[in-house]
């Protein structure tokens, strides 16, 4: 399957110093849809070694699974579940990520400091706007982990500050990535910068200490599922729902509205859409402040359910770097894939990487790195991605 | 034809320079030698390797710390004090075993991101070193908990806590061997061949170059470049722990390579030493901001000098030398020599992978 761009089948319509000259090795799928559309992988597997290996591994990796599954059930099942949710918060903050990169081409490196500055700016809104509903005000700030809110003192802060960081990143985009379009290595650096300076900021603001926002003590700990298996509502209810809502709502918007038209156009043809008379800048600034939107909305949800600190940043944008090298970048369907494949191997390589009495389960990093390596070694520019 | 040209410091520009280094400690105070010069010579190293990939390969690789990170913690646990392997090796050998370890990494890295340009190679090699960062904090029979600490050294430098002149010399002289050594092999046919693929990968494919393994291999050379820069920083600090090779000291690295200037081999030093100095000195002149700006938040002031280079002068302090030469030679000679930096076009209007961008 790795036809190389050398004898460039789909170059039809295409410079053929164009194609090379952007994607490498890149395997021929110059497929005409847009963000969406899934391009057909590989067109009818060779059995080659590379597919023969990759079969070995995948089934050897399948059978181990069984294994372990038939080895405890309920273990499996929740190790899955967490598996599915860390995919789901890595989907949402990846979906901003590769919406961005998509339309313009510009690599968000400070996606990772929004993903941060989102869950803290909802925390301090819960604490300082939702605090007194307890009645008795303690001083303010210290201990934030016996404070119980009730649903409004979550649902608002949650939507304020996905509006808040959306309309940051446009800031962003119109102050420091508009009037240097195309350059892309300039632009990454730009935003390497401003994660360097936000991270920083967050840390004098916010403290190195590890906070979480309060979940709606309204809601279950935890839901029954089978037998003695329980687990945990705010990660298997909402974060998995709202993973789902936000994928079928960005799809619908990208497939049938205006904006979405032009977006997909956009993607496959940023100087025709704008000849066509299309403000292009518009529709940049929406796409930005859609995905920044969801960097800030992740980041209320990963607060939720994981914590807030320091190097949060660096490790969802390491996420959303991982989702979009393995989906292709600029592709939903492939952010979704590659969300799914990171959060479960993560999820089960940090509990089956046992074997007998050896406990390698501090290696799991590992397996996450023979992903990626299994990915970009078949396709370069990942699962659905397409040469620019 | 997209024909890029550099400056290049002359072979007397060059020995003053390392004539003044190599004097600099007779007139500086030990503490300066140590912690300005010192460091700004290895973390010259690492940005050279960076800045090498940029120039010659037009490929910004983020896996630079990564890759040296690598080397540092083998060092670490071959020649092992405490917390570590017991069967401790000799310096010079767990050396020469932490430079081919680290470029044989290089080398699987290199295979794997050769195939990728541009942007997409940037990500990858950033995903790398941090997946590098987060197995060395995972792994603690490695890195141990609280890193590596009090490792022995080669005999030859002595204790560098006493004395840090035998480093300092040290480290002068592998700055030199590099600089001249990847300076040498832009000008072979290797080099050349791998500016034709940064310029033009498509015509250089055309003529029957193998650009991915030209990438690949020059991917891996850095990659020892990288290890050596990682040797020198463990010898350094005498000790070596994850947070040492996170993704801020990543970012570090790319920072001292873009203050100096992504496009000139002489950069890297330059920017690691504006980096040192603002790194140690700043702490006495940058005034209390309340909470935003002040001694402790280094960090913010050298993201601010970086967005404001990149924002202003893509080419670094390096391009910002060049342009002001040029300017002075136009007025005074009415401008004989054609200025330096043009930005020509690529197959899509987009300046050249490799320019000045």
């Amino acid at each position: 399957m790795p036809d190389t761009v050398d004898s460039n089948p789909g170059g039809g319509s295409k410079d053929a110093g164009e194609v090379a000259a952007t994607g490498g090795d890149a395997t021929a799928s110059v497929s005409t849809g847009g963000v969406l559309a899934a391009p057909e992988i590989g067109g009818g597997l060779r059995w080659n070694a590379k597919t023969i290996a990759g079969a070995v591994v995948a089934a050897a990796v399948i059978i181990w699974l069984l294994v372990k599954a038939a080895d405890d059930i309920e273990q499996f099942v929740v190790v899955t579940l967490n598996g599915l949710t860390l995919s789901a918060l890595y989907f949402v903050v990846a979906s901003g990520f590769t919406l961005i990169f998509g339309l313009m081409r510009v690599v968000n490196m400070a996606h990772g400091a929004l993903y941060l500055f989102g869950g803290y700016l909802a925390l301090k809104m819960q604490q300082n706007w939702f605090r007194e509903e307890e009645g008795i005000s303690l001083s303010l700030g210290a201990s934030t982990a016996d404070a119980e809110y009730n649903i409004i003192g979550w649902i608002v802060p949650l939507l304020l500050a996905t509006l808040a960081i959306g309309a940051i990143g446009v800031l962003l985009q119109q102050v420091f990535l508009r009037w240097n379009q195309g350059q892309d290595l300039r632009q990454a650096l730009i935003t390497i910068a401003l994660s360097v300076i936000f991270a920083d900021q967050m840390l004098a603001e916010f403290g190195g200490i590890s906070q979480n926002i309060a979940a709606p003590a309204s809601f279950p700990t935890s839901v029954s599922l089978f037998g003695d298996v329980r687990f945990g509502f705010f990660r298997g209810v909402i974060v998995l729902g709202s993973a789902l809502l936000i994928g079928i709502g960005l799809w619908l918007v990208i497939k049938r509205t205006r904006f979405g038209k032009i977006v997909r156009a956009g993607v496959d043809d940023r100087d025709m859409v704008s000849a066509l008379g299309i403000n292009v800048q518009l529709v940049f600034a929406g796409a930005f402040f859609l995905g920044a939107a969801l960097a800030g909305f992740g980041g209320v949800l990963g607060g939720t359910m994981i914590s807030l600190q320091p190097g949060q940043d660096t490790a969802f944008l390491l996420n959303s770097l991982i989702v979009v090298i393995i989906g292709g970048m600029g592709s939903l369907g492939g952010a979704a894939i590659g969300a799914l494949a990171l959060g479960l191997v993560d999820s089960y390589a940090d509990v089956y990487l046992v074997f007998g009495g050896t406990d390698l389960t501090n290696y799991s990093i590992l397996v996450t790195f023979a992903l990626l390596v299994a990915v970009l070694a078949v396709r370069p520019l990942g699962l659905f991605g397409r040469p620019a | 034809v997209t024909i890029v040209s550099r400056g290049r410091a002359s072979w007397a520009a060059i020995a003053v320079v390392v004539a003044i280094a190599a004097l600099a400690p007779l007139v500086t105070s030990e503490f300066f030698t140590s912690v300005i010069l010192t460091k700004a010579l290895w973390l010259g190293v690492a940005a050279a390797s960076l800045i090498f990939l940029a120039a010659f390969g037009g490929m910004v690789s983020l896996a630079q710390v990564g890759i040296y990170g690598v080397a540092g913690m083998t060092y670490a646990n071959l020649v092992a004090a405490d917390g570590g392997n017991p069967a401790a090796w000799a310096p010079w050998l767990a050396v020469l075993a932490a430079l081919l370890i680290a470029t044989a990494v290089g080398l699987g890295f290199g295979t794997i991101a050769s195939r990728s340009e541009g942007i997409y190679f940037l990500m990858i090699t950033l995903a790398f070193s941090v997946l590098v960062y987060y197995f060395f904090s995972q792994v603690t029979q490695l890195s141990g908990f609280g890193g590596v600490n009090n490792l022995d050294l080669p005999g030859i430098l002595g204790n560098p806590g006493q004395d840090p002149l035998p480093l300092y010399y040290v480290a002068l002289v592998v700055s030199v061997l590099v600089f001249i050594g990847l300076r040498g092999i832009s000008r072979t046919a290797f080099g050349l061949g791998l500016q034709g693929v940064r310029d033009e990968p498509a015509r250089m494919r055309a003529l029957g170059f193998d650009v991915t393994l030209h990438r690949a291999l020059a991917f891996t050379l850095a990659a020892f470049i990288a290890a050596v820069a990682g040797i020198l920083s463990v010898w350094y600090n005498r000790r070596i722990s994850p947070g040492s090779i996170n993704l801020a000291q990543t970012i570090d690295v790319l920072i001292i390579a873009v203050i100096g200037g992504l496009y000139r081999l002489e950069g890297a030093w330059l920017g690691a030493l504006v980096y040192a100095l603002i790194d140690n000195y700043s702490r006495e002149w940058v005034p209390d901001v309340g909470n935003v700006l002040g001694p402790a938040r280094f960090n913010t002031l050298i993201g601010l000098v970086f967005l404001i280079i990149v924002l202003l002068s893509p080419g670094g302090l390096m391009g910002i030398w060049e342009e002001g030469r040029e300017r002075l030679r136009r007025r005074r000679g009415g401008g004989g020599i054609p200025p330096r930096t043009t930005t020509p076009t690529g197959p899509e209007g987009d300046p050249a992978p490799g320019t000045v961008k």
